[in-house]
């Protein structure tokens, strides 16, 4: 089960395979001898999320690297002494954490138009799910200077996995790598809205639905938005197909973004097809549930609840390079021919990267 | 020669409001006042004519009093008094059709406001997170005042089609919450205990009274240089709030229910007519709604003076504390992190703080 890394290269479309990188084809000079140095880069592995924390902030040299480095302000009372300043962290950080919850209790925090509580994601949501991308998936993030430091962009990626994982690990890859600590705000699937508790997290941790008025929204206030146009055809497909992307929607994200200009990074994340094998789809209790589909996997309605839990594989997100839409004029976005072009371009970058990974990755869960 | 402005839906609060400031306008001669029963309030020296707008003495009315600005105030969510949801319904279709009809045949008009409110969107999960002006909602309002309102827009859509000389203005409301506000939400948050549906947390936008009277106003007359006061416009303060955010600064506590149990208490307690907790209410409760205000700064020409969490502080402010104060719990709070050494051998607050600290901020 676990040799999915010997896809072969001509199992693509056959586009795909006449030319060996006929995603390039827009690509200006400079520009493809910096995406394929992106791309080619042997693998090393990033640092945790400690290291780019080091990067930006010159820490005091007593500092347990544990210690939360929110205020500026609170910086001057660990520099004491070494003694002092670990009584001092954990004093600050009993402080830090009561006037949180002073403001939690009170209400005086505040949330975005589309219900995206900074926050409580920063503090709270982040890092209950960090465990999980650290210690459990070991995500290995590559091509983070991809996305650009302020500015709208719109991450394109593949989906799989049955639960929408990936979209959350990528949510923590973009936010502890990026060196800006940029947000990622993921469109997800109605679904999502319409289940209790579930709606609720999704609108604090800053997703919202995947259409076109929230999306422009989005890119328009400059934010990072993340994007799986696969949809449910990728998430809930069997594991047989692995690693092969669906058909990208309508290529719906290529208007918007050729709409608002802003630059599409094309996302590919291996290791999430392997967490929940879905061998089979019981389609008739699926209808009956209202689901679009419902996953059997070696595990999951055998062993209840047991089965739920995903297989620690090891996981590699790869940010390509950005497909620039600004260059383009203005009714470019209602070109049906062009938008159907770059979806391809931006399906098959996916696709080749998500090959030249799986060739590069050693074993499923190492 | 100044303006004849009539005014319908006067014996509310928000309609009394609105007739007292409008007379100390320069531009305005006279203000006619009508609603179906007399007001409590007084109207600051307006004409007050009793009149029911479901009636064709409407009609009248309006060709005696030869008003050019007709502002229709007169489509509510909630009977004044002791009305029931049939007479609410009458006023708000029935009404607004037969004030149509009579500006349709007064030669005076020239300009009709018609209160409308945010909640034609409906609330939906499939919808978009923000509605502008011409977001076709995916599942309209199946009844209620809601519904009303969505019938009350098409006819004024017809009326502005037949009449393309008077210049039509709708205005869709937010939430009024203010310090005199009527509206079910007011009620809802007047509770003691603020059930809520489990699992949801929806978003909420509200417009102060105070920014409701000067957009009426705006629309009410000429437009300034370089704004334009007709069409369609969303009316609401800026920002947003959660209704576990509301419940918090109000220091009511909430009773998530699951939403079954939710629908069917709804319907109890409507029966015993001690709130109108309606389907629409329990929709807007449980998905939210946030619109769009770029045409009302833009095209309208207005900043509304209060955000959205300023109006619900003013309202705030009227009703009183709650059974959880803010101020108490963030005391409680405080004294907690002003014991010495208390929180660290393990007491009530350090799980809590245990558990979020060792977090590191952006």
């Amino acid at each position: 089960m676990a040799d999915a890394k010997v896809i072969p290269f001509d199992d693509d479309r056959s586009r795909a395979g006449a030319s060996p990188r006929p995603s390039r084809r827009r690509g200006s000079g400079s520009s493809r001898r910096k995406g394929e140095s992106a791309v080619v880069r042997e693998v090393q592995p990033l640092p945790g999320r400690a290291r780019p924390q080091d990067d930006v902030r010159v820490t005091r040299e007593q500092q347990p690297p544990q210690q939360p480095q929110d205020q500026p302000g609170d910086r001057s009372s660990s520099s004491a002494s070494s003694h002092g300043g670990a009584v001092g962290g954990l004093e600050r950080r009993v402080a830090g954490g009561l006037s949180f919850l002073r403001r939690r209790l009170t209400g005086d925090y505040e949330v975005d138009d589309f219900g995206y509580d900074a926050e409580l994601t920063d503090q709270v949501l982040m890092s209950l799910v960090r465990p999980l991308y650290e210690k459990y998936f070991r995500v290995e993030v590559k091509g983070i200077e991809n996305i650009p430091t302020d500015g709208g962009a719109l991450i394109v990626a593949n989906h799989s996995g049955t639960l929408p994982l990936d979209g959350v690990m990528m949510q923590v890859a973009v936010h502890d790598n990026h060196p800006a600590g940029r947000h990622l705000r993921l469109l997800a699937a109605d679904l999502v809205f319409m289940l209790p508790v579930v709606n609720e997290l999704a609108r604090k941790a800053g997703h919202t639905l995947a259409c076109a008025e929230d999306a422009e929204r989005l890119l328009e206030r400059g934010e990072l938005v993340g994007v799986m146009p696969e949809g449910f055809k990728g998430i809930g497909k069997p594991f047989s197909e692995r690693y092969k992307l669906q058909r990208f929607g309508r290529g719906g994200f290529v208007s918007t973004a050729l709409r608002q200009g802003a630059p599409i990074i094309p996302c590919s994340i291996v290791g999430a097809e392997e967490i929940y094998p879905m061998i089979g789809n019981a389609k008739t209790l699926a209808r009956v549930l209202g689901f679009p589909y419902f996953p059997i996997t070696p595990t999951f309605p055998w062993l209840g609840p047991l089965g739920a839990l995903p297989l620690p594989t090891k996981w590699t997100i790869q940010f390509g390079e950005p497909i620039r839409t600004d260059g383009y004029p203005p009714e470019a976005a209602e070109d049906p021919m062009l938008m159907f072009n770059l979806t391809d371009q931006v399906r098959e970058q996916i696709q080749h990267t998500l090959y030249k990974l799986l060739v590069q990755r050693r074993s499923v869960f190492f | 020669m100044g303006k004849v402005v009539l005014v319908t839906g006067v014996a509310r609060q928000l309609g009394g409001r609105f007739v007292r400031r409008i007379q100390r306008d320069p531009q305005v001669d006279r203000v006619v006042a009508v609603d179906a029963v007399p007001p409590e309030h007084h109207l600051g020296g307006a004409d007050f004519i009793q009149a029911d707008i479901r009636q064709p003495t409407i009609a009248r009315v309006l060709a005696e009093t030869n008003a050019d600005t007709v502002v229709h105030m007169d489509v509510t969510g909630i009977a004044l008094g002791s009305g029931s949801r049939t007479t609410v319904k009458e006023t708000n279709v029935i009404g607004t059709m037969q004030l149509l009809g009579a500006c349709q045949k007064s030669p005076t008009v020239k300009r009709l406001v018609v209160k409308s409110s945010t909640n034609v969107y409906g609330s939906a999960p499939r919808d978009p997170a923000v509605f502008t002006e011409t977001t076709t909602p995916k599942s309209l309002p199946s009844g209620g005042f809601a519904k009303d309102a969505v019938e009350v827009e098409g006819y004024v859509r017809g009326f502005a089609r037949r009449r393309p000389d008077v210049a039509v203005c709708v205005l869709r409301f937010a939430n009024i919450l203010g310090p005199t506000a009527d509206s079910p939400l007011a009620q809802y948050f007047g509770l003691p205990v603020l059930p809520t549906v489990f699992g949801y947390d929806p978003r909420l936008q509200f417009v102060h009274e105070d920014d409701v009277i000067e957009v009426l106003r705006i629309a009410s007359h000429d437009p300034a240089r370089g704004t334009l006061n007709s069409g369609t416009f969303n009316i609401a303060g800026d920002g947003v709030l959660l209704l576990s955010q509301c419940s918090r600064r109000l220091g009511r506590p909430t009773v998530p229910l699951l939403l079954p149990a939710v629908t069917w208490a709804g319907s109890l307690v409507r029966t015993l007519g001690m709130t109108d907790f309606s389907p629409e209410q329990i929709r807007l409760l449980t998905h939210g709604r946030v619109v769009a205000t770029n045409q009302m700064r833009e095209t309208l020409g207005y900043q509304p003076k209060f955000t959205t969490a300023e109006t619900f502080t003013d309202f705030a402010r009227v009703r009183g504390p709650g059974l959880l104060p803010p101020e108490a719990l963030a005391g409680a709070v405080d004294r907690i992190a002003a014991l010495p050494f208390a929180p660290f051998p393990g007491s009530g607050g350090t799980p809590v703080t245990a558990a979020v600290t060792p977090t590191t901020a952006t």
